[in-house]
């Protein structure tokens, strides 16, 4: 696609500034310590970072450094010890209120998949509008199976989750988290343990999602190349605590296609975030933290 | 919804569908499975008939005093047309079923109970677990004293029997849900009940089904040693397991036999009957 076509200036953000988009988090000074039989273990030093509305921000560390849980304390699952996170401005969680309240306009979607095993996949997808009572349930089984057909996923809507291919259900539950409507999709290393192949469609189907919502999208990930080629910024964190260590900013015009990832452009950036990583490593595996996956 | 050939779109190739006799035929595990007990029944008749043809020095230990299975098809061939003897599955199949039915209705909600509620749990976990250990035969002697009837005891300790094992067995698959599907349907909105009716009923459903089938099966232990015990007679008399006990006390060693079969043949339809209501309940789980 468009790949030659000129780069902004650094520091510029690519999408125009008048679009304000809903979904924007801050994170301001947060930290989470844990308290396993009195054995404090900090997870998240004081970390902050501005999440704009409608960007796509990716967050990449050493394995056991405290994104789930950084991820955990903005979708309401977990609390924080201090510090504070606000969605659009308003107050997730803070001093006095530890725990934010979850919500459909946070939406998980997880490590290693959470549909409904016992629910076919169309109606794992009108789950959402049927519990909050926003849509009858045919209404909703109705809207669950088109928006299951613009992901190309209009023949397996009767289909269970364990019939379907780890791909598809990936792809299911992400419509299933958009039903929702919701101005944050979170995604804790959704594409883990599959292989590159898949994987390059689950980006492309991504992103494609992404050009056509524009929801502000919060992905933990491992994986460096997709990292960059699905971020408008890549947050590397450090090693537990976990903490901001380097923003790096993408700007690769979108819509992107799978071609960037051979330019010299894409290759000067994964320098960039290789070597920021490759740091935490090296001292995560000093710390006696074995696997980074 | 079995009908597989249903899916509209051609991209899948599938093969013929063949019909469930078809595929029983054309399986070979059917077939050694046909052929495992055709030999056995073969070396049962031998070694039973070996005195018969070469002399009591011949006797073959343990089997040459079971009477072989052309006797025992015999003698069944002679129970069959007989009222009594329908009328013994009649009565075990109804102790049976009361007793499972009484235990699931009071044990299912019980073992809900106590998984997603702490007090209740702190409560009545503890003696829950007191009891549990406690054969049910155990409570044979007590139970004769506590109710009226024998009838009313067989059916307390056939309850008992199936009770501690679906409520064991419900408390630990309801505990185990994982934590994801809770929190996203929490993330979606979803309130305490629907929490509770969509997802960890759902989620539970197969170690019910685990439960029942367990149930099912100690079940039938206790109502055929319950009938032995209480012996027939006027009240709570009957049944499969009084049947054997009357063919023994007769000496007719062949009715014995015929009795056990008859046991095994009536274990099997009950766990089978379970089988498919399992798979009626979990259309999920039926591709796996």
């Amino acid at each position: 696609m468009n790949v030659s076509a000129p780069f902004s200036e650094a520091g510029t953000p690519h999408k125009k500034p008048e679009q304000a988009l809903k979904g924007a988090i801050s994170i301001r000074n947060v930290t989470k310590i844990y308290d396993p039989e009195g054995v404090n273990v900090m997870a998240v030093d004081n970390a902050s970072m501005e999440i704009a509305g409608g960007e796509v921000c990716m967050i990449v560390g050493p394995s056991g450094c405290g994104k789930t849980t950084l991820l955990n304390a903005i979708a309401g699952f977990h609390s924080i010890t201090s510090g504070e996170i606000r969605l659009d401005g308003e107050l997730l969680c803070g001093p006095g209120k530890p725990k934010a309240k979850q919500g459909a306009d946070r939406m998980v979607v997880f490590q290693h998949g959470a549909l409904f095993p016992w629910k076919t996949l169309a109606e794992n997808v009108a789950y959402g509008p049927i519990v909050q009572g926003a849509l009858s349930k045919s209404l909703a089984m109705e809207k669950a199976r088109h928006m299951l057909a613009d992901a190309g996923l209009g023949d397996v809507g009767n289909k269970y989750p364990g019939e379907v291919s780890s791909g598809m259900a990936r792809r299911a539950e992400i419509v299933r988290a958009l039903i929702n409507d919701p101005k944050v999709l979170l995604l804790d290393e959704p594409y883990r343990a599959m292989d590159a192949l898949t994987k390059s469609i689950m980006h492309e189907s991504l992103l494609e999602t992404y050009d056509r919502t524009k929801v502000t999208i919060f992905f933990i990930t491992h994986d460096l190349e997709e990292a960059i080629f699905l971020g408008d910024k890549v947050h590397i964190v450090t090693t537990r605590p976990c903490q901001l260590k380097k923003t790096v900013n993408v700007d690769i015009p979108r819509p992107r296609s799978y071609a960037v990832q051979s330019s010299e452009q894409f290759r000067v950036l994964m320098e960039e975030v290789n070597e920021a990583v490759h740091e935490e490593a090296i001292k995560a595996f000093e710390a006696g933290e074995r696997e980074l996956a | 919804m079995t009908d597989v050939a249903q899916s509209s779109s051609g991209a899948y190739a599938l093969p013929r569908r063949r019909s469930k006799l078809e595929k029983l035929i054309q399986n070979v595990s059917f077939w050694r499975g046909v052929t495992a007990v055709i030999v056995f029944l073969c070396v049962w008749e031998v070694g039973s008939r070996m005195d018969e043809w070469l002399g009591e020095a011949w006797t073959v230990p343990f089997v040459g005093l079971i009477p072989p299975p052309t006797d025992v098809a015999v003698a069944w061939l002679e129970v069959l047309p007989k009222a009594g003897y329908w009328n013994s599955w009649y009565e075990s199949f109804r102790r049976v079923l009361s007793g499972f039915l009484v235990a699931m209705a009071l044990g299912i909600p019980f073992g809900l109970l106590l998984a997603v509620n702490k007090y209740f749990r702190d409560l009545f976990f503890p003696p829950f677990e007191i009891l549990r250990p406690i054969p049910p035969l155990a409570w044979v002697p007590a139970s004769l004293i506590f109710w009226p009837t024998n009838e009313m005891s067989i059916a307390f300790v056939t309850f008992l029997g199936a009770f501690f094992t679906i409520v064991i067995n419900v408390l630990g698959g309801a505990r185990s849900i994982d934590v994801r599907y809770l929190r996203a349907a929490q993330s979606m909105g979803a309130s305490q009940w629907h929490l509770f009716s969509r997802i960890v009923l759902p989620a539970t459903l197969p170690s019910i089904f685990t439960g029942a089938a367990v149930g099912m099966g100690i079940t039938w232990e206790v109502v055929l040693a319950a009938e032995m015990i209480s012996g027939g007679g006027t009240q709570g008399g009957g049944g499969l397991g009084f049947f054997i006990w009357n063919s023994y006390m007769g000496g007719s060693l062949t009715q014995i036999v015929v009795g056990m079969i008859s046991i095994g043949i009536a274990g099997f339809l009950s766990s089978s009957a379970i089988r498919a209501l399992g798979d009626w309940f979990m259309p999920w789980k039926r591709m796996f």
